[in-house]
């Protein structure tokens, strides 16, 4: 039997020929990624009782969540961040405004085909895009890893999507994504790694596949591949001069399940309160009034994503009673959208552009919700409580959606843009 | 370990930001994070604890964000064990990691209501609901996940390991 891209990473980080779903490895990562919860991972590493991290070469810090710090305790946590990378050599730091970690460790040439990457982020995912076995874990096994350089790991089952059809006007990755975690629930791919195929899937922008790695966790997926093509290579080989070694699936490799999507005639998806998997066409939700309008995340933060709510608000004015807040995904993004003029577009349209991180996404500030209030956001969560009050709404969208909303002032459909 | 309590239930897809909301990320010390636990689910659910430490749960358990706080925060609120017919993967992971033991059955999950007294044996894979007389049977942990938890956690049986090879 042939092995799935999850199968071969594992087998290669555990240091064994072959391994099969379900068996329990002792892997090597590649890589370990830690946002500001570095914090308390630094915290119990100290606990251990070694003195030094395994390799700090490996390890990546990259402060997103609450930047610039906005409480003391954040500033502290900051801070002791900042004194751990000094006393370990940990070169790979990015401190306030870089960027958030999903953005900057692809950007910066850390993610490349074949790899094994841990991140203490559940959103780690993200990788995938580059065919990468990445996955999210918990701050006192990332102080394992930091400690051994090893971390247990259940080679998952996986599944195989496959996406099919040319997307109509104005519907994208963000709407793909979101259709399928409908169709298969907020726990339809619990513990599974997903391989993605399709000519959809063929056709997206680096971005665009990243969209998707990333926001398929929300359907409880351990790792979300893409297979690399010419593309990730190319924005991989842009970016760093090391080896690229990719893995591909063997033409008889075993999955679990395949599921296939035709996207050609998909309507904008919109998630509503308060789980993930609650998607409606936005025909069923349209004409509901909206406060506030996020462009940005891991999710929806890039380049690629402000172009499109650029095209759209051009020359245009939001609705009076919305807040609409930009957050470019990093400062590379933030740069890009300054040169190209889209910055430009959205502070004339009346946006608030706050600096690259997390920004309002987990409700820790920068458009924090009232209760009542109603966003409409390009984001990847919509629970209760999310992005503020727990009496407040979050309905999750395509860029394009959210900045069309913006100017009704309601929420409205992108394919109405001529 | 054989763990016996009074049983706190809730439903479907509990996830991590109404266990631990992201408002209080910045907080480290575990005991800290306790008095935030289950805030914006269950207002009642310090009041429940002190009298109810087993927390039986539907499907897809701790969703959402990696935050292990959720997991922390339960454990010294003094949940003593969770059942769940199934539980979001990073949760799962947490949790052992933190020496809480965690147990799949959907069986169970179905059948235990709220005040059940219920005994957990984590070793035979057995938990007997006193209150009705019913016996659920699960897969035990596999035995290093069993070391972990017995050891109170990852980071304590990682200390053995590292001074018995000292
Ligand atoms: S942007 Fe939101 S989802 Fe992405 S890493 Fe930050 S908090 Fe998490």
């Amino acid at each position: 039997m042939g092995e799935t891209i999850a199968e071969k990473i594992l087998a290669r980080a555990a240091g064994k020929k072959k391994v099969d779903a379900g068996d329990i490895v002792d892997a090597s990562v590649d890589l370990a990624m830690s946002h500001d919860n570095a914090a308390l991972v630094s915290k119990v590493f100290k606990e251990i009782g070694v003195s030094r991290v395994w390799d700090p070469s490996r390890i990546v810090i990259v402060l997103d969540h609450r930047v610039p710090a906005n409480t003391i305790k954040a500033a502290e946590a900051h801070k002791s961040i900042r004194e751990f990378v000094g006393e370990q050599g940990i070169k790979h730091f990015y401190d306030v405004g870089v960027g958030i970690c999903h953005q900057v460790l692809p950007e910066k040439g850390f993610v490349r085909p074949g790899m094994l990457v841990v991140g203490t982020d559940s959103h780690t995912t993200t990788y995938g895009a580059f065919g990468v076995f990445s996955t999210g874990i918990g701050a006192t096994e990332m102080a394992g890893v930091w400690a051994t350089g090893k971390l247990w790991l259940k080679v998952p089952e996986t599944f195989r999507m496959i996406v099919n059809g040319k997307l109509p006007y104005m519907v994208a990755a963000k709407d793909v994504i979101l259709h399928i975690i409908g169709e298969i629930g907020a726990d339809g791919a619990n513990y599974k790694a997903i391989e993605f195929y399709g000519e959809t899937i063929d056709d997206f922008s680096v971005a665009s596949r990243m969209t998707v790695s990333n926001q398929a966790m929300e359907a409880g997926a351990k790792a979300a591949i893409v297979p690399p093509d010419e593309k990730t290579i190319g924005y991989v080989k842009e970016r760093t001069s090391k080896e690229v070694k990719s893995v591909f699936a063997d033409e008889d490799a075993e999955y679990e399940k395949t599921f296939e999507f035709d996207v050609s005639d998909l309507e904008p998806q919109i998630a509503c309160p308060h789980t993930v998997d609650n998607v409606k066409p936005v025909g069923e939700v349209e004409g509901l009034h909206i406060d506030q309008a996020v462009l940005g995340s891991c999710t929806n933060g890039r380049v690629e994503d402000l172009a499109v709510a650029a095209g759209i608000l051009k020359g245009k004015k939001v609705a009076e009673h919305v807040r609409m807040i930009v957050v470019p995904a990093s400062r590379e993004v933030y740069m890009d959208a300054v040169k190209k003029g889209y910055i430009q577009v959205f502070l004339e349209a009346g946006a608030t552009i706050v600096n690259p991180g997390c920004g309002p996404c987990l409700g820790a500030h920068q458009g924090v919700l009232a209760a009542g209030e109603r966003a409409i956001t390009s984001t990847n969560r919509n629970f209760k409580g999310r992005m503020g009050s727990t009496e407040a709404e979050v309905y999750l969208a395509s860029p394009a959606t959210v900045a069309v909303s913006a100017l009704k002032g309601e929420i409205a459909d992108p394919r109405e843009v001529k | 370990m054989v763990i016996r309590g009074e049983v706190i239930r809730y439903g479907d897809d509990v996830n991590t930001d109404v266990i631990f909301p992201g408002r209080y990320l910045a907080i480290t010390d575990p005991e800290e994070m306790a008095e935030h636990a289950m805030e914006d689910l269950d207002p009642d659910f310090h009041e429940k604890i002190k009298r109810r430490r087993i927390i039986v749960a539907g499907k897809n358990f701790g969703c959402g964000s990696s935050r292990e706080q959720a997991a922390t925060c339960l454990k010294y609120a003094g949940v003593e064990a969770i059942v769940a017919k199934s539980f979001a993967r990073i949760f799962y992971r947490n949790a052992i990691n933190q020496g809480l033991p965690i147990i799949e059955s959907e069986e169970a999950a179905e059948d235990i209501d709220e005040g059940d007294d219920v005994e957990i044996d984590t070793k035979k894979g057995l938990i007997k609901n006193l209150t009705k007389d019913h016996e659920y049977l699960f897969h035990p942990l596999p035995p290093f996940i069993q070391e972990i938890i017995d050891a109170g956690g990852l980071i304590n049986s990682l200390r053995k390991r590292i001074s018995s090879s000292r």
